[in-house]
């Protein structure tokens, strides 16, 4: 079975941006080494020879002429906001003082 | 029979001939809903004064000497992450449990355009991830067949909804499975349509190369009227087909005389419950009677699809998920700065499920792990959308069971994610393929549970799917079948 150590579980957590509590680190720890011992099936396949499929079907980029549209009103856009201030969106400080 | 039992196309009959209104049915389908959603719980939102007014409008549309549009006053339940201008809309997670949209999904539009009565929004699985509706987030829906079971999912409220009369129609979204599986567990009709038939446009994201919105319905001939509202080409949604949808209605009442019917050695094997084996076995026998022709197929890397699902959905779901930070809408955790805000606001907003596919979805996507897990996941679905272009070079449509069991137990599988996984294998090859499936109700088990036949088809060809499976339809009685759920007084 594939090992998945903690620190790893961590590492992803951190990418994820989850807060993880340690019971919870310990389960999908369990559980991703289940899941991917499953898909390990994958390396019984020969895909040397075969392309990538990200879409089921060929697209191109599309393009529109980038005219201005009506789009939300401020206070709509801010409707659903957790906080807000001055017309935007307000968040903990980003920047920490010195 | 019950006004809220009946089909979208004998109401419009009914309106046509001025033997009922709007107004009526809506009120008959709304008490419904209310009388057994304590039992069910297939709705996040019953929208009762909504309905009421959009039944009153459609109501004056009906008048004689104007022409309504088909769906005018039916009244349909959308999914809960399906953005409705002005109505909550959860994706039946806690994260946004009080975001309300202020727009319109482009389903929603088209619907609105048609002057249906949209009459709440249904559970599902958070985000859309699941297979039995039980990782909803607001809570567990039951199945209307027996309400110790699961009504599938993770378009479970949709399904159960329909069945139990609490909605004549619904909208369900198709990942892996999401609207063919319930559709099969509730007794009910369910179609995937081909990828970018149906625009995605405020369809709440899981894996945007998979999903795509569909119809649930009592018949296939609502199923085609409800298409036939949705399908078309959106400059909203960049991956929306350009093509010129054709009236699917017109599909309906044709011979299925010589239509090859392929069956996949590796869908008939013996990961299925003996019950929904011998129904299948049956269903093909009585297509054969119709006319149809069976032809066997080979769907080789079939068996690897719920493997290669598994990682490609969930590396889409790790990056359209980031955008829950708890900074512009949706659910905030204080803390004091924006990183921990961000990763306390998902810890606390996501449930299990959710958090174990980012996981997934980020490990597969990470240094080291990208080419061994999500590229060789892409890969084989190069293997298996070539498996289909083959099959369809020796027959017309594909036939196999939709689920291996029929509806399991409220609890059965949560204890093990990759069983519940499982429960979508014979669905999960054709979102991998971008191609066409529809369910249809084609027997039940001993104990009374609904089994579902599924019929695959080419890229853009549900005409197929409607000609035959309305022509299965009109030789048996499955469909008419409704469940008994009686309200506790």
């Amino acid at each position: 079975m594939n090992g998945i150590s903690p620190e790893l579980v961590r590492h992803v957590a951190l990418l994820s941006r989850l807060e993880l509590s340690e019971g919870e680190t310990c389960r999908f720890g369990d559980d991703l080494a289940n899941i991917l011992d499953y898909v390990a099936k994958l390396n019984e396949l020969d895909t040397s020879s075969i392309p990538p499929t990200s879409h089921s079907f060929k697209m191109s980029n599309v393009f529109r002429e980038d005219v201005v549209q009506p789009s939300l009103t401020n206070p709509e856009a801010l409707a659903n906001a957790p906080d807000a201030e001055n017309d935007c969106f307000k968040v903990p400080a980003v920047i920490q003082e010195l | 029979m019950e006004l809220y039992e009946m089909t979208a196309h004998e109401l419009r009959g009914k309106f046509e001939r001025r033997e009922l209104s709007s107004a009526e049915v809506t009120a008959a389908v709304m008490k419904r809903a209310a009388d057994i959603e304590p039992l069910v719980r297939a709705y996040v939102t019953i929208a009762h004064d909504e309905a009421d007014s959009a039944a009153a409008e459609a109501d004056r549309a009906l008048a004689p000497g104007k022409s309504a549009p088909p769906l005018a006053g039916i009244p349909i339940a959308v999914k809960d992450n399906m953005c409705t201008k002005g109505m909550r809309t959860t994706c039946s997670s806690k994260i946004l449990a009080n975001f309300v949209p202020p727009y319109d999904a482009t389903v929603v539009t088209r619907l609105r355009g048609q002057m249906a009565v949209i009459t709440g929004k249904t559970n599902l699985d958070e985000f859309a991830m699941g297979s039995s509706t039980e990782n909803s987030g607001i809570h567990k829906t039951f199945n209307p067949w027996d309400l110790e079971r699961v009504p599938g999912g993770s378009s479970g409220g949709s399904a159960a909804a329909v069945a139990a009369g609490m909605a004549i129609m619904a909208t369900g979204s198709d990942t892996g499975g999401s609207i063919r599986q319930p559709a099969s567990f509730c007794g009910v009709v369910g179609l995937k349509p081909t990828y970018g038939l149906v625009s995605r446009y405020g369809l709440v994201a899981f894996a945007s190369s998979l999903d795509q919105i569909g119809p649930i319905t009592r018949d296939v001939e609502d199923a085609a009227l409800l298409l036939n509202a949705m399908a078309g080409h959106d400059p909203l949604d960049t991956t929306s087909a350009k093509i010129m949808p054709p009236d699917y209605t017109t599909f309906i009442n044709r011979s299925v005389k010589g239509m090859r019917i392929g069956l996949p050695a590796e869908y008939f094997g013996d990961g299925q419950e003996p019950e929904v084996r011998a129904a299948i076995d049956k269903s093909v026998r009585k297509l054969e009677e119709l006319g149809a022709e069976p032809v066997e197929v080979e769907l080789h890397h079939s068996p690897y699809a719920v493997a290669a699902y598994y990682l490609c959905a969930t590396a889409e779901a790790s990056s359209n998920l980031a955008r829950y930070d708890g900074a512009q809408y949706g659910m905030r955790a204080e803390a004091d700065n924006v990183i921990d805000m961000c990763s306390r606001t998902r810890a606390r907003g996501f449930g299990a499920e959710v958090k174990r596919r980012i996981m997934l979805g980020t490990y597969a996507l990470s240094a080291g792990y990208y080419d061994a897990y999500y590229v060789k996941a892409l890969k084989a679905r190069t293997l298996i959308k070539r498996d289909f272009d083959r099959a369809f070079e020796k027959c017309d449509v594909i036939a196999s069971p939709t689920s291996p069991t029929a509806a399991f137990k409220v609890g059965e599988k949560t204890d093990n994610p990759l069983e519940m996984y499982l429960s979508d294998i014979f669905t999960i090859p054709v979102n991998l393929a971008g191609i066409c499936a529809i369910s249809i109700p084609c027997g039940f088990t001993l104990q009374n549970l609904p089994i579902g036949l599924q019929l695959i088809a080419p890229a853009f060809e549900e005409g197929r799917l409607f000609t035959i499976s309305h022509a299965f339809e009109q030789a048996t009685e499955w469909h008419k079948k409704r469940p008994s759920v009686m309200p506790s007084s």
